[in-house]
């Protein structure tokens, strides 16, 4: 294959990458911005959101689309009822005290992880997507669905940006990030708030699955990988930082789409394990982070 | 780190009488439950104990669920017909995480811990290479069921056994002549960038060259990727055929994609079956395949010349005609490999009685007696075929399938012969001191 739709097909790979890393890694980031809680089961989210999507569209009949449409309605707010129960259940017990909750956090992970194992099965198991359009490049074939997942990324991050700097909630969320303490002395309810960013972070990992799900398989262990990339991609663009998540999310999801069709995939992850090593040595409060206060 | 609520404030709690009752009667318990079970000197009644390493979790873990199935109905089989040396025989079961460490310490453990006779049952190549030291170490005969050629290479040691499924390098020897005169003669090889792979990255090659075909590029995969366009452009443009061999959760997705990538316009295809075992054929996305071919060890659709010895082997599985569980369809087997368990515990049985195997002290005799076999006959105790079996290298040789995926099922098309795939040994474990 020549080298200008080589360098095509790499970076729509990167595209769709990017798009639903960045979904996964702004919820983990928002987690982060406002509770001060480095979430390590915001993966096991993801996979949740993908069983309950199998769950979902193979329960209900018809044409495919119905299914998921329905998946990518109902599976996220499952997820985030689950999310808000283990919010109030450990981390608010917790005093959301950073290091207890990271060994909680830890403990959900696997707690969520061994119930799917449990209950769903050791299999990948498919969803049928919505539409099964191939769209026919001169020189190969590619999804008509992975670039419909670009769009719906690129629309629910514009949704949440909107939501978070033009809404009285999103104030709310900013002012409590700003400062807890001040913000709860203007009488903010802090807990609900807290309850409900956690809830918001699991439901934008569990929208990222949905949207994956047709294209990967729901498998138990599937939320190790979005778990490790988000993590770079929020150190990388500084934690609590939308602006630097999303577009750390883009450099990320790209470099790896072409470094590994030109190179080696194993290439791609040490150089986004350099660029994190690298910019936690000469920016450590990331590309758009602001140092704490 | 504040301890508000006294969690780790020991003046608070005290020790009631109550509650030290409680803690000798868990404590009592705990002595009683599996595993801590204080073994008698095994008697002539006391059950064999196999010990099963088990892939019930990890990438592995959809193959280990179907090997537990047909384990459990073979020495349900075995038991009901008299048990081994009129022994009854008893799995016992421990998850190694396809994982190869762990299977390292789970093979000490039975061992050491709940003293089985043998250790049997292990799958993914590397968990087998990881694990094989140990078994050598604690003494105690390891028979795998893995395809892998690791154990016929003699690299592993004297205790390790594959007498229920043939090898990767000799199944490759006996399908290249059918692809080359099949398929194509340029070939792109994609696999798993570990062991399993790297028997298909270097075996192949040889085969084909001596059918008159060619190896013209190989793309190896990390067995943990998710997504495989990418991968895609590196397969030349001049391939007659794409040779594919993939393992793990993520395969459908590379079948699908593949699809994507080429739409009708394909080379042709032909695959192991590992790329799609527990995966039903007819997904969403795999239309893609018809036409193509696979490598079977054992067939997945009942076929129209199955023997008696074949269906009543499905029925005791528990497989329909569709190869997946009686009464869920959507539940789809490793029929391909799992069969080597069902195989491999009947050559456990015939091994352990011409031994006169009483108990761990005859292990060695064991050993001795597994390599003195020669062959085993197809019937109710090896339902896939007739095979022969090399005591010199552990391995066992069989037929095997190639079958054609037309109008939504798996038909086998050509059977090869054992002679087709036997090579030269490499070494002789009967060598090696046990």
């Amino acid at each position: 294959m020549h080298f200008g739709p080589h360098l095509l097909l790499a970076a729509l790979e990167g595209l769709v990458t990017s798009a639903v890393l960045a979904l996964t890694a702004l919820g983990l980031s928002l987690v982060f911005g406002v509770m001060r809680i480095v979430n390590v089961a915001h993966g096991e989210f993801f996979m949740l959101g993908a069983v309950l999507a199998w769950a979902i569209s193979t329960a209900i009949s018809g044409h495919p689309a119905v299914g998921f449409v329905a998946a990518l309605v109902i599976a996220p707010l499952l997820v985030g009822l689950v999310a808000f129960l283990a919010e109030w259940l450990v981390l608010r017990r917790l005093n959301y005290n950073p290091e207890s909750t990271i060994v909680a956090t830890i403990g959900m992970l696997y707690i969520i992880q061994q119930l799917a194992l449990t209950f769903y099965g050791p299999e990948a198991r498919p969803v049928e997507p919505p539409f099964s359009y191939r769209i026919l490049l001169p020189w190969f074939g590619y999804s008509g669905y992975k670039l419909s997942v670009v769009a719906a990324s690129a629309i629910l991050l514009v949704l949440t940006w909107l939501v978070l700097t033009r809404t009285r909630i999103g104030l709310i969320m900013r002012a409590t990030q700003y400062d807890r303490e001040t913000a709860q002395a203007f009488g903010i309810p802090v807990e609900r708030i807290y309850a409900g960013v956690f809830a918001v972070g699991a439901m934008l990992a569990a929208i990222a699955a949905v949207l994956i799900v047709p294209i990967s398989q729901a498998h138990y262990l599937m939320g190790q990988d979005p778990l490790l990339l988000s993590f770079i991609v929020v150190i990388i663009g500084g934690l609590g930082s939308l602006r630097g998540t999303v577009v750390a999310a883009i450099l990320i999801g790209l470099a790896d789409g072409i470094v590994s069709m030109f190179f080696s995939p194993t290439l791609a992850k040490i150089i986004a394990t350099l660029v994190v090593a690298m910019v936690l040595v000469f920016r450590p409060q990331g590309l758009f982070g602001t140092t704490q206060r | 780190m504040a301890d508000k609520n006294g969690f780790f404030d020991l003046s608070k709690t005290t020790l009631s009488r109550r509650t030290a009752l409680k803690g000798m009667a868990a404590g009592a318990g705990l002595a009683l439950a599996p595993g801590f079970v204080r073994y008698s000197q095994a008697q002539s009644s006391a059950p064999i104990k196999i010990g099963f390493q088990s892939h019930r979790t990890g990438i592995g873990a959809a193959y280990g669920r179907w090997y537990e199935k047909t384990s459990a109905a073979a020495v349900k089989a075995i038991n009901d017909a008299g048990g081994i040396g009129g022994r009854k025989v008893e799995l016992v079961i421990e998850d190694d995480g396809t994982d190869p460490a762990r299977g390292a310490e789970v093979v000490g453990k039975f061992a050491k811990q709940h003293k089985t006779d043998i250790v049997f049952g292990t799958l993914f190549s590397h968990v087998v290479i990881g694990s094989a030291p140990a078994a050598g170490e604690n003494k105690i005969p390891y028979f795998v069921v893995s395809e892998g050629h690791h154990v016929a290479s003699t690299k592993l040691n004297r205790y390790v056994f594959q007498p229920g499924i043939t090898d990767v390098k000799s199944q490759i020897k006996s399908m290249a002549p059918w692809i080359a005169a099949n398929a194509g003669k340029k070939v792109t090889q994609i696999f798993p960038d570990f062991a399993f792979g790297y028997d298909h990255r270097d075996y192949l090659p040889p085969a084909l060259k001596a059918q008159g075909a060619d190896v013209i590029a190989q793309i190896a995969i990390p067995p943990t990727e998710s997504s495989f366009t990418k991968y895609f452009p590196q397969i030349p443009a001049e391939t007659e055929v794409i040779y594919h061999v993939m393992v793990g959760p993520a395969v459908l997705t590379f079948v699908k994609e593949l699809g994507e990538f080429y739409g009708s316009q394909r080379p042709q295809l032909f695959g192991f079956m590992d790329s799609l075992e527990a995966v039903d054929i007819n997904s969403p996305g795999l239309e893609f395949l018809d036409g193509s071919h696979f490598w079977e060890g054992s067939p997945r659709y009942a076929q129209p010349d199955d023997s008696a010895a074949q269906q009543a082997y499905r029925a005791a599985v528990g497989i329909d005609d569709n190869g997946a569980a009686v009464g869920d369809p959507k539940d789809v087997s490793t029929a391909s490999h799992m069969f080597g368990c069902w195989e491999t515990l009947y050559v456990v049985k015939k091994a352990m009685e011409d031994a006169g195997y009483k108990g761990p002290e005859d292990r060695a005799k064991l050993v001795e007696a597994t390599e003195a076999l020669k062959e085993f006959a197809e019937g109710p105790e090896h339902p896939q075929g007739p095979k022969t079996f090399n005591g010199k290298i552990h391995q066992c040789f069989g037929i095997q399938n190639i079958s054609k995926v037309e109008g939504g099922k798996l038909k086998v098309v050509h059977k090869t012969k054992i002679e087709d795939g036997l090579y030269e040994p490499e070494g002789d474990y009967t060598t090696q001191a046990l």
